[in-house]
């Protein structure tokens, strides 16, 4: 059985081996086309974010320049996930819980919501382009209808699946329609909507990324689009890196929030205190 | 003011069955008349399935009857029962409040103030012995202490009438006879009108002024009703040794046990087809 600490470990050196066949499959210089090489990445990496550098040394023949020039493309790349994130989850918990408690409108809007939910929605970019101009809120645009509806399907389904036992409960303590949406079919779609987060913080970075890729002056999709163009795949390695990073950091941000918020849930393995 | 607390006058209730292909519609209660005292404790027995708990949702203002009429302190139902208060089977408290927060929401749907409800909440959480437990969530409170709080959350709106549907069937023999204990001292202590619902005839006789026991279904209706003479106050476990309480559970068991027998021979039948 392996402990916490001793499983870190592993972790750590698989992550180790696999960079070192890495390595050494990029001795081959034609593979090195295809594949990068490892340290020229880290190399890139540390241009992007350091503001000073090294001379030429035996790992990189050029000197290591220390550029510090990312931080523009990356912060209009989060901004745009972020915005993203929170206007798609806003308006996929006001329009599920809507539609949860309107029947008929659901009713109504269901072969409309199945057909929005099904295209698609990528193809939906060269459209918010046109609408929207180059800028940050064509990428946002499209990112939002990606989070929108991951959302809006938990936020609808967290609703219909409130306990008619505890439904009951509160309607005989006495709790009116607005009393019965704050008290009992928020807090329990809240639960569902936290499972979403997770995979829409994702989908946020796909929209982001994706839209700027299709066209756009700034973000890390441009800069992966610009070194994609001149055959730098170094470049693009260390682009899907940075991204990677940070979107491990914005889904560990959302489990922080969950932990804090979602306290009344009982979590798996821990023994009931009487 | 009216001696009955809440009277049932001719109650049927017939569902329509979901799958329409089906016999169509299903009659759970058929002409049902009882009646509730004020301060009075009243069992209703009968096999499962009867439609036990469906009289109780319709008595709660949960469910419309199809025919027939509640009256409530004389005035006819319509709507949900303000002056009842109802116990339910199933897990029925908040998961994400607080045993304090859960006895408070009824109080907080009154539009009491946040102060005085925590103090009026805190008072109940003390009177079921939860007063330790004022913080934990449902989860980290055992089986027995979900129904006291449950109990503490009902009764803090001091209602006149109580449903209680089969209670503390989900717990162990010994909560059980604590619980049934605790829950005749609080009730000796305010009278209020209870209509409690159990297949379980030890349970009824031991807490009951007065046991109803019902046909099995479909369309239930009482057919049968024992006044229970027995000495109060009770302590549960000892009143089954008293020998009035054996004539009485001889007397209705005569009644109940062809019922049970009959909806025994229903489900399986159901099981079958």
């Amino acid at each position: 059985m392996m402990t916490g600490r001793s499983l870190r470990l592993w972790q750590v050196g698989l992550l180790l081996v696999l960079l070192g066949a890495w390595h050494l499959a990029s001795r081959d210089q034609r593979l090195a086309f295809f594949l990068g090489e490892p340290i020229q990445v880290a190399g890139r990496v540390w241009s992007w974010f350091m503001p000073f550098g090294f001379g030429a040394s035996a790992l990189f023949p050029d000197g290591l320049p220390g550029r510090a020039d990312i931080y523009r493309h990356l912060g209009t790349t989060l901004l745009e996930t972020v915005l993203a994130f929170g206007i798609g989850t806003g308006l996929g918990l006001v329009c599920g819980l809507w539609l949860a408690l309107a029947p008929l409108a659901s009713l109504l809007l269901d072969p409309y919501i199945k057909a929005a939910n099904s295209m698609p929605r990528v193809i939906l970019a060269p459209i918010f382009a046109l609408w929207f101009g180059l800028g940050i809120w064509s990428k946002v645009a499209l990112a939002v209808t990606l989070v929108f509806f991951v959302v809006f399907f938990n936020v609808y389904q967290g609703v219909k699946e409130v306990s008619p036992v505890v439904l009951a409960n509160a309607r005989m303590l006495g709790a009116n329609r607005k009393q019965l949406l704050r008290t009992v079919y928020l807090p329990s779609a809240t639960s569902w909507v936290f499972s979403s987060l997770h995979t829409s913080v994702g989908l946020a970075f796909v929209g982001a990324v994706v839209g700027e890729y299709l066209g756009s002056a700034r973000g890390v999709g441009y800069l992966i689009l610009q070194a994609e163009g001149t055959f730098d795949v170094n470049t693009v390695f260390a682009g899907i890196v940075v991204l990677t990073v940070f979107a491990l950091l914005l889904d560990g941000a959302v489990s922080q929030v969950e932990r804090r918020l979602m306290k009344w849930q009982p979590r798996g393995g821990e023994t009931e205190k009487l | 003011m009216p001696d009955h607390a809440l009277e049932f006058l001719g109650i049927s209730c017939t569902f329509k069955s979901k799958e329409g292909a089906g016999q169509g519609r299903y009659t759970a209660v058929a002409d049902t008349t009882l009646h509730v005292g004020a301060g009075e404790f009243v069992s209703v027995v009968g096999p499962t399935g009867c439609g036990k708990s469906t009289l109780l949702n319709i008595a709660a203002g949960l469910l419309a009857p199809s025919g027939g009429e509640i009256r409530v302190f004389g005035q006819p139902l319509t709507g949900i029962n303000r002056r009842a208060g109802y116990m339910f089977q199933a897990e029925a408290l908040m998961p994400w409040r607080s045993a304090l927060a859960n006895v408070m929401a009824g109080l907080e749907y009154r539009g009491v103030p946040d102060n005085q409800a925590r103090q009026q909440a805190l008072g109940w959480l003390a009177r079921v012995g939860l007063e330790a437990f004022a913080g934990r969530y449902p989860h980290e409170l055992s089986g027995g202490m979900r129904k006291r709080a449950a109990l503490a959350q009902v009764l803090a709106l001091d209602p006149d009438i109580i449903l209680m549907d089969e209670p503390f069937s989900a717990l162990d023999i010994q909560t059980r006879q604590l619980m049934e204990n605790e829950l005749l001292a609080l009730w000796a202590a305010r009278k209020k009108a209870v209509l409690f619902i159990t297949h379980d005839l030890d349970e009824a006789i031991a807490l009951s002024d007065r046991v109803v026991v019902l046909s099995a279904g479909p369309g239930t209706h009482p057919i049968g009703e024992f006044s229970v003479d027995l000495p109060r106050p009770r302590d549960v476990a000892e009143v089954r040794a008293h020998p009035r309480f054996v004539a009485l559970h001889t007397q209705i068991w005569a009644v109940l046990r062809d019922e049970v027998l009959k909806g025994y021979a229903q489900q399986l039948q159901k099981k079958v087809a």
